[in-house]
């Protein structure tokens, strides 16, 4: 089994790349691998909760987060300078099952793994 | 220098980026030639997001700018790499094969010979088959 880690670092609207992320993520997570994912940067923005994206003809990518333990992705991580620097606190989260690291343990993190998906 | 590297490597690339519009296609074909060129081999190289335009057999930019298409098509020829698409990326943005065609109904198909549509999953399988995936255009 390989470690995978997906690494979504940009915001849930605007453009497809967080949906596109999340859809790749979900197809990853049945594939029996450790899949694992980390949000940064503006992907930070995806994990904060009440979003309401109808106004813009948008699915909520908020709402689609909490299926991801269900789908076996439970190592969720979360750039604790990305939420700072964005003024966000972890109880403003959809998913409360996050591990919220620093860059160190970020370092760490990317260095374990056997792939790293970038989007 | 083919054949002399001990430390030979399988490569996978992800492109998500369309072509014209970003360079990120453009580098990763340099990347697949350059690879090939040192001995590697490249397993495949699977066309996700805006990336799935790589594969338009109507693209027709101005003669003097490179034709992506034709030459990921040429390396696919030269090298047997496969070249995916992400089906479900393609058919949103209207990247279609002759079967999906006919199953919507359309009045063409305009997937490049040499691709092939392709599920999720063959992403994820290109990961874990091989030792490096490089991700351009994200």
């Amino acid at each position: 089994m390989k470690k995978i880690l997906f690494i979504s670092r940009h915001s849930p609207y605007g453009t497809s790349q967080a949906r596109e992320a999340l859809e790749a993520l979900l197809a990853a997570a049945v594939y029996g691998q450790d899949t694992q994912v980390l949000f940064m940067d503006d992907g930070v923005f995806q994990l904060v909760n009440n979003q309401n994206s109808a106004t813009i003809d948008q699915k909520s990518l908020g709402a689609s987060l909490p299926a991801l333990p269900l789908y076996d992705v439970e190592k969720i991580y979360v750039h604790s300078e990305s939420l700072r620097n964005r003024g966000i606190s972890a109880n403003e989260l959809v998913l409360d099952s996050v591990q919220i690291i620093d860059s160190q343990a970020v370092s760490r993190l990317l260095a374990q793994q056997d792939q790293l998906l970038s989007f | 220098m083919r054949g002399f590297f001990i430390d030979a490597m399988k490569f996978s690339l992800l492109i998500q980026a369309a072509p014209h519009s970003a360079q990120a296609s453009a580098t990763a074909l340099s990347f697949a030639e350059a690879l090939l060129k040192q001995g590697h081999s490249l397993h495949r190289v699977f066309f996700y997001r805006d990336g799935v335009h790589n594969a338009s057999e109507l693209a027709a930019p101005p003669q003097d700018e490179t034709n992506l298409p034709h030459r990921w098509q040429a390396l696919a020829r030269e090298h047997q790499v496969e070249l995916m698409v992400c089906i479900a990326a393609a058919l949103k943005r209207g990247i279609l094969d002759e079967a999906e065609a006919r199953r919507y109904q359309k009045a063409s198909a305009n997937l490049a010979p040499g691709f092939v549509l392709g599920g999720l999953g063959q992403l994820l399988e290109a990961a874990v088959e091989s030792d490096r995936l490089i991700t351009f255009g994200n």
